[in-house]
């Protein structure tokens, strides 16, 4: 009965918080939201009091139930674990497990490794930003963007062109930045990494390498209710230790681990004498572990550097310079009707000061909350976000405005944020915050050249910070009228990265953003 | 009166004289029934079209004694192959010329400027598969751009056609569209570089049969050369106008650099000119338009096309040679057929019906663009035409909103952003114009097209931002 009402939930949690990543509507945010908020990591990083109250009380009081249902980077193993039983004998498809002794000091040379990094986050961002690599909650989050939702978008843009033969507006096609680049890799490495280990070893990870398990872990070795052995039921025939994907419950001596015991009830409810049940622990006192198993420590941390070369591999090898090319084209005379002209695509420079979304408060608050789950990536639904390839930030969103520009009338990521990166704003707040600053490049701009009147920029403008102003005297544009440029009045200017965007010089725009360290606000 | 058996004056006419072959002027039972927008670029209708019973209209033209079918193809909307970035379906091309051979049309009407330069190719690809005695070619002298202003370029020009068309006689060679930048321009493309006498020279050595010109826009150079007509300094064989029934008395409300399709006609029918009509359908608006209005043409006719309307207006002045249709689709081809074996012409009840439908169609906020593409391809790589027709289809449809309060919003809303991304891809959106006026120059219908854009960008981005007042 526990069992099944913990897979239930645990599904719901997992489903629900994919849903959350996938989700490109928007209405995703309001109800499922706090999901991601719920989150152990994200919570500690914006000192989410509630959050951290509620969980480490759940702990103490049940055990890690936190870790077999609203971890979705456990419930995911749980999935592979399952999997792996298929590859069993039938018969023995129950009994793929023994008691093993904690790898205490693997658990807690990770956990050091991990907590001196955060630490050292405060000071260099990069250290907290690739201690994330094994952070439970943002691994998960970079499978759901990059692995996941590739997937439920193609199959959204197959029913937007069905949608679209028969004239229905039901489903629109969708395009999204997630499912490239080097975070797509250490998605698929991890999920592999780890769902490899969920397939052959049950619980593996989230007890020898899982920061948040080792932490909880710690937790739940006092928890007051917990499974616990009715010697005078028990007949010792092991049904329950071969159960135990955690590998934590010692039958020759009638103890359980309860620092790895993920409270997932599979003892429980394979026990066909009714000894294994959960209740108040009996015993209150920790179970220690027979002897550190130094083998196959040695095996698991092999695993841990593993994923962190290949994260560096690909994140060194995915950044190439493009050579500034930003001059008007010769226009082609039109002699036939019809076509359409190419469109260069823009590829503009990256800017001196990275760009953080408005609710960041400032590039530092912002690189030392991120956890780089990519949930704001996947929210934002103008491709602003875009994981970083740089190695200080590596896999943290940050506005490019090739694709698109910070839409005045959208706050999601601020909304989904769970990690305090981003806190949350509204529509009017951010009419307010400036994240950066517009600056005109003279030389190429089409108006200043006096190649059209253009103005796209000055009429985009949200707050109307930009206004065509003449200048050059008795000078005329092609069109004959007085030449005017656009002017930036830089106290109105939000840097939103509409002029940038909408910008017709390509590739590289006659108007771009360079970002605020501090935002500020306007007016 | 001199030639007054061509004065068309639809208020007072009271019995027509057919010239047509099958003589019958009235209606045939089983005609049309399906509304196909001739010139819209959406799939087309699959139903079908009972093709015309009796057999086509003829017109005599004067001076060749031409029996030209009152159905004219016009070549500049040629189907393209599904995902080749527009290059002509030639397969598809031959099949509608053979149709429309078989169902009696034998005018076409090509450019070398249309589809992009492939029309003249592939129209003469298409028609040289036919004995050249079975249709008539007109196609144009299309120096628009002064790069091709020089006798060297016109001349090239011209003979290109022949050699794309397959022939060594044109049936109708026309000045293309003259009236656009004034006299001024119309001297530098004919005058200067010795073209018109040149082509003077060719009808009567025999490779031109009829001279004639296309007109859009400036009224003065439409004058000067009737002027020139009446004191022959050049006799024009016919002349293509633009004439439908809104262009009929409202033209100078759409636009007041353009001339109501009365004067123009009435124009040459007075001289006995025959007339050659572009535009019939005002490209495609006057195929799907408002529902209340088609509610009220379809009370009248109810299994009659909302098309049909306007070509059986455009075909009823006996001074009219042909109504030229650019059919992209067989549905398209098949309906006109169906209107025009025979043609059924418009009575005086059905002319003021007509009439009271053009006056309320100026009412709503549609924009005046026929989709002819010579505004395109637009420097910035905007796609105007998919712009302006995706607008338009939101007024018919009544999905143009002016406030949040409007119950309608949120699905005219969708209906409107939903719809232009798919239509037209998010960097030929209006967001982009640069209000450079390049397309100004060539849009026949004086549309003040960077205005235009950027109220429909403007009307999108209030929606987008989901403003109180749209």
């Amino acid at each position: 009965m526990l069992k099944k009402l913990r897979v239930v939930l645990a599904v719901i949690f997992i489903v629900c918080l994919t849903a959350l990543f996938v989700d490109f509507t928007g209405s995703a945010i309001d109800p499922l939201g706090w999901m991601a908020k719920a989150q152990f990591w994200p919570a500690v990083l914006s000192f989410n009091i509630i959050s951290l109250v509620l969980l480490i009380l759940l702990t103490f009081v049940a055990g890690r139930i936190y870790c077999s249902v609203i971890c979705p980077l456990g419930v995911m193993q749980d999935a592979f674990n399952r999997f792996g039983a298929l590859r069993v004998r039938k018969a023995a498809r129950k009994f793929r497990f023994a008691y093993q002794p904690e790898k205490k000091l693997v658990r807690y040379i990770v956990f050091v490794i991990f907590a001196i990094g955060m630490i050292a986050g405060a000071f260099w961002a990069g250290a907290r930003v690739w201690m994330a690599l094994i952070e439970p909650y943002s691994m998960y989050g970079r499978i759901a963007a990059d692995v996941v939702k590739p997937v439920y978008d193609a199959g959204n843009n197959v029913l937007a062109g069905i949608a679209e033969i028969n004239d229905s507006t039901l489903f629109y096609r969708v395009t999204s930045v997630v499912g490239s680049g080097p975070a797509m890799w250490v998605a698929l490495i991890s999920l592999f990494i780890v769902g490899a280990t969920a397939f052959v070893a049950g619980r593996a990870w989230c007890n020898t390498i899982c920061p948040v398990g080792t932490l909880l872990g710690v937790i739940s070795r006092f928890s007051i209710f917990g499974v616990r052995f009715d010697e005078s039921k028990c007949t010792g025939c092991r049904k329950c230790e071969r159960n135990c994907k955690a590998k934590c419950i010692d039958v020759k001596n009638r103890k359980v681990d309860y620092s790895r015991c993920v409270t997932c009830f599979n003892c429980t409810e394979s026990c066909s004498f009714g000894a294994m049940t959960y209740g108040i622990r009996r015993n209150i006192q920790a179970t220690e572990p027979a002897e550190p198993a130094k083998a196959s420590c040695d095996d698991a941390s092999r695993r841990g550097f593993m994923t962190g070369l290949a994260a560096i591999a690909t994140a060194s090898v995915a950044k190439a310079a493009d050579a500034l090319t930003d001059s008007i084209k010769p226009r082609e005379e039109k002699t036939t009707d019809g076509g359409f002209a190419d469109i260069t695509p823009k590829h503009n420079p990256e800017p001196e000061q990275p760009i953080v979304p408005p609710g960041a408060i400032s590039w530092r608050n912002f690189a030392t909350h991120c956890t780089a789950c990519q949930l704001c990536v996947s929210a934002c639904p103008n491709e602003v976000l875009k994981p970083s390839t740089s190695l200080d930030t590596f896999m943290m969103p940050q506005m490019d405005f090739d694709l698109g520009y910070c839409r005045p009338e959208c706050v999601r990521c601020s909304e989904v944020c769970p990690a305090g990166a981003i806190r949350p704003i509204t529509v009017a707040d951010k009419s307010d915050i400036s994240v950066g600053m517009a600056r005109v490049y003279m030389h190429s701009c089409l108006a200043a050249q006096g190649e059209a009147a253009c103005g796209i920029c000055a009429r985009h403008c949200p707050s109307h910070a930009i206004t065509m102003m003449p200048f050059g005297g008795d000078r005329v544009g092609n069109d004959g009228l007085p030449l005017r440029r656009p002017v930036v009045d830089e106290s109105r200017c939000l840097g939103c990265g509409a002029c940038e965007n909408l910008c017709p010089v390509s590739p590289v725009s006659a108007i771009r953003v360079d970002g605020r360290d501090a935002h500020t606000t306007i007016g | 009166m001199k030639n007054n058996k061509f004065q068309y004056d639809p208020g007072r006419r009271t019995a027509l004289k057919g010239i047509a072959l099958g003589g019958a002027a009235t209606m045939a039972g089983g005609v049309g029934s399906i509304i196909s927008s001739c010139t819209s670029r959406k799939e087309p209708d699959r139903s079908k079209a009972a093709v015309g019973t009796g057999e086509m209209t003829y017109r005599v033209n004067p001076n060749t004694d031409d029996k030209v079918s009152i159905l004219g193809y016009g070549c500049m909307r040629w189907p393209s192959v599904p995902g080749s970035d527009g290059v002509l379906d030639q397969e598809a091309v031959n099949e509608l010329v053979d149709y429309a051979l078989a169902h009696g049309v034998n005018y076409f009407d090509t450019s070398p400027a249309y589809c992009r330069g492939q029309s003249e190719q592939v129209t003469g690809n298409a028609l040289a598969r036919h004995p050249r005695d079975s249709y008539f070619i007109a196609t144009k002298l299309s120096n628009f751009a002064p790069q091709t202003w020089s006798r060297e370029k016109s001349m090239e020009m011209y003979n290109n056609s022949f050699k794309y068309l397959q022939t060594d006689y044109i049936d109708y060679l026309l000045l293309h569209a003259i009236g656009q930048g004034g006299m001024e321009n119309f001297n530098s493309r004919y005058i200067d570089n010795g073209m018109l006498d040149f082509l003077v020279d060719e009808r009567e050595a025999g490779r031109i049969r009829n001279l004639g010109f296309s007109y859009h826009g400036d009224i003065e150079v439409f004058d000067t050369m009737l002027k020139w007509h009446d004191e022959g300094r050049i006799h024009w064989d016919f002349v293509q106008i633009q004439m439908n029934y809104v262009d009929w008395l409202h033209a100078k409300e759409i636009n007041e650099r353009n001339t109501n399709g009365e004067y123009l006609y009435n124009e040459l029918a007075k001289r006995g000119i025959p007339a050659v009509i572009m535009e019939p359908l005002l490209g495609g608006r006057l195929a799907s338009m408002p529902e209340n209005l088609t509610s009220m043409l379809k009370n009248a006719r109810p299994d009659d096309s909302i098309a049909s309307w306007a070509f059986r207006y455009a075909g009823t002045p006996e001074g009219i040679l042909t109504v030229l249709s650019g059919m992209t689709y067989k549905d398209h081809l098949r309906d006109n057929l169906a209107t025009y074996s025979p043609l059924a012409p418009i009575s005086a009840d059905e002319d003021a019906l007509l009439q009271k439908v053009a006056t309320m169609m100026l009412s709503y906020p549609i924009v005046q663009c026929n989709d002819c593409k010579y505004c395109m391809p637009c420097p910035h790589g905007l796609d105007i035409p998919g712009i302006l027709l995706h607008y338009n289809k939101m007024v018919n449809q009544g999905d143009i909103v002016t406030s949040v309060d409007d119950p309608n919003y949120a699905h005219a809303r969708r209906e409107f952003l939903v719809g232009m991304d798919r239509k037209v891809p998010k960097l030929r959106q209006a967001a982009h114009c640069t209000d450079c006026k390049e397309c100004n120059k060539h849009c026949p219908q004086s549309i003040d097209i960077p205005a235009e854009l950027m109220r429909i960008d403007a009307y999108a981005e209030a929606l987008r931002r989901g403003e109180v007042s749209v």
